[in-house]
């Protein structure tokens, strides 16, 4: 396997506080990693370094290789880089199916029509995209990240505000997509990492504080204490 | 729905071209001035409008057109077409220096940058009095503007052959909105307006496009101030003020943000409510303010926009 994406050493201050400290990260291509931590662990400034939203104070992120630490956001999403927001980020007065072809006009495709399909808002193409349930919107976010053909997708708390059912579905696209593309999923819901991580990184106060498969993670003395705190404490 | 959109336009401008048939001089005149106005107010729209940026100091750049047209006439010795051209090109050059500059401020700084820098050019044509003239103005001379062009003698004094041109600039500027806010173009620039951030994360050079929007915004500025310039025969420090950048803002507001026709009507309708009002009060800044409080408050997507939303949906 070769690693799709790296960071070394890779840092971000804001001020005093140091929301992300010396982080080194190797994601394989192919695979699903799921990156949890505690609230305030540095996750969503994680991959916000990653895609561009965040500058780093220190350290450098590898994309397939080549140096992409001080590359625009934009630059990243046309290299293969896919964010979708944690917060819903759509354009609400926009219908569906515009709001799609923004991202596939992009690339220059047409590729609209299938990506609906894929998450299963083919018939709401001409739906004006405010007037969708959250659950929807959730989807069309992800609709639009296909849309930019990533090679990395990175999705930031994809299903938070969604009811069991739609999670299910969620849980079968996203091993769908994760044939085409690697997954980079940060997430709360810990059955959904448990179920579709290959690997999982934790990260705490900034750092890595352990990695490897769902099993091994979830035996770990150290993350247990990190989620739910030491007897001592 | 394209031919549809299209035959409207074309109504529009052919109304525009049956009235001069039946008008009297002083509507000829008067419509003459909406028209080269309208100029200024769908450039204004382009960037407000459809990009969503503010600017609150469009006058610098209407002040370009019109100061380089009227210096470039009266003492740089250009004839009208090459001032034109020249005022055109520095109309380029001056919003594309403006658009580094102020697009890094975002949001209310946005508006306060234009603003400051619209107000040191206002100072700037008070302070340079011996070219500009200041207050008191410039004014082109008759022999200046009665000249001949490929073989043919324009006299720019004739109100009917200005109105034409006029109409002529206007439906140039109808196609060329028309066709940049349905392009790709347009549709990333209302994206930006919706929601930038998402923009930039779908890959698109949102500082560009931006950019783009700016200097082609600034631009048409530029060609109205010239074309209101030569046309009128004036370039006064007034037409560089605060109420120069105020104007297209309540042109457009009032007509319709982001609809293609809407400044247009909305720089009529004001000149008409100016018009009647002076009638019997010599205050129009008044009914400017009351009407723009108005606007804002019972009225915020204007006559064409309130139209689209409640019975055209198709309207551009």
């Amino acid at each position: 396997m070769t690693a799709i994406l790296e960071t070394r050493g890779l840092s971000r201050n804001f001020g005093g506080l140091k929301a992300v400290t010396d982080v080194d990260f190797t994601l394989e291509a192919g695979e699903i990693r799921a990156v949890i931590g505690p609230n305030g662990a540095g996750k969503t400034t994680f991959v916000g370094l990653i895609s561009g939203r965040v500058a780093p104070s220190a350290g450098t992120i590898l994309f397939e290789g080549a140096d992409i630490s001080h590359l625009p956001a934009f630059r990243r999403v046309r290299l293969g880089i896919a964010y979708t927001f944690q917060i819903t980020s759509i354009y609400a007065k926009l219908t569906v199916a515009e709001n799609v072809d923004l991202a596939s006009h992009q690339r220059g495709t047409t590729d609209t029509r299938s990506c609906l399909e894929q998450v299963g808002l083919g018939d709401r193409a001409s739906q004006v995209a405010g007037t969708l349930a959250y659950g929807h919107q959730r989807l069309l976010e992800v609709a639009m990240g296909l849309a930019l053909r990533p090679k990395l997708l990175i999705l930031d708390e994809p299903t938070q505000g969604l009811s069991d059912g739609e999670i299910d579905n969620f849980i079968e696209l996203v091993r769908t997509l994760s044939k085409r593309a690697t997954v980079l999923l940060i997430e709360h819901n810990m059955p959904v990492v448990m179920s579709l991580a290959h690997r999982i990184t934790v990260l705490d106060r900034g750092s890595i504080l352990a990695e490897g498969t769902p099993e091994a993670i979830r035996a770990n003395p150290a993350v247990q204490a990190a989620y739910l705190g030491t007897a001592d404490a | 729905m394209t031919a549809r959109i299209v035959l409207l336009h074309l109504a529009v401008l052919l109304l525009l071209f049956a009235l001069q048939f039946i008008a009297s001089d002083y509507v000829i005149l008067t419509l003459t001035r909406i028209m080269v106005l309208a100029v200024y107010a769908s450039g204004y729209n382009l960037l407000f409008g459809y990009s969503g940026l503010l600017s609150l100091g469009h006058a610098m750049f209407f002040a370009t057109g019109l100061y380089a047209a009227a210096i470039g006439t009266t003492r740089a010795g250009l004839s009208v077409p090459e001032a034109f051209l020249a005022a055109t090109l520095i109309g380029v050059v001056v919003s594309s220096i403006m658009g580094v500059i102020v697009l890094r401020a975002r949001g209310v700084g946005f508006m306060i940058v234009t603003l400051m820098f619209s107000q040191a050019a206002f100072l700037t044509v008070l302070y340079f009095g011996d070219y500009t003239r200041g207050d008191e103005g410039i004014v082109i001379l008759d022999t200046i503007r009665i000249f001949s062009f490929l073989g043919r003698t324009i006299d720019l004094t004739d109100p009917l052959l200005r109105y034409n041109l006029a109409l002529a600039l206007l439906a140039i500027l109808v196609a060329l909105i028309l066709v940049l806010v349905r392009s790709r173009f347009g549709h990333v620039l209302v994206a930006i307006r919706e929601n930038e951030d998402r923009t930039a994360m779908l890959g698109y050079d949102v500082a560009r496009y931006k950019f783009i929007a700016f200097v082609i915004s600034g631009t048409l500025s530029a060609v109205s101030g010239a074309t209101y310039a030569l046309m009128f025969a004036y370039a006064g420090s007034t037409l560089a003020s605060i109420q120069y950048s105020i104007h297209p803002l309540l042109w457009t507001l009032l007509g319709g943000a982001s609809t293609t026709l809407g400044p247009m009507l909305g720089t009529g309708v004001m000149f008409l409510l100016v018009d009647f009002a002076s009638g019997f009060t010599n205050v129009s800044l008044l009914i400017t303010g009351a009407v723009l409080i108005a606007l804002v408050l019972f009225f915020p997507k204007g006559i064409l926009g309130s139209i689209r939303q409640r019975y055209l949906k198709w309207l551009p």
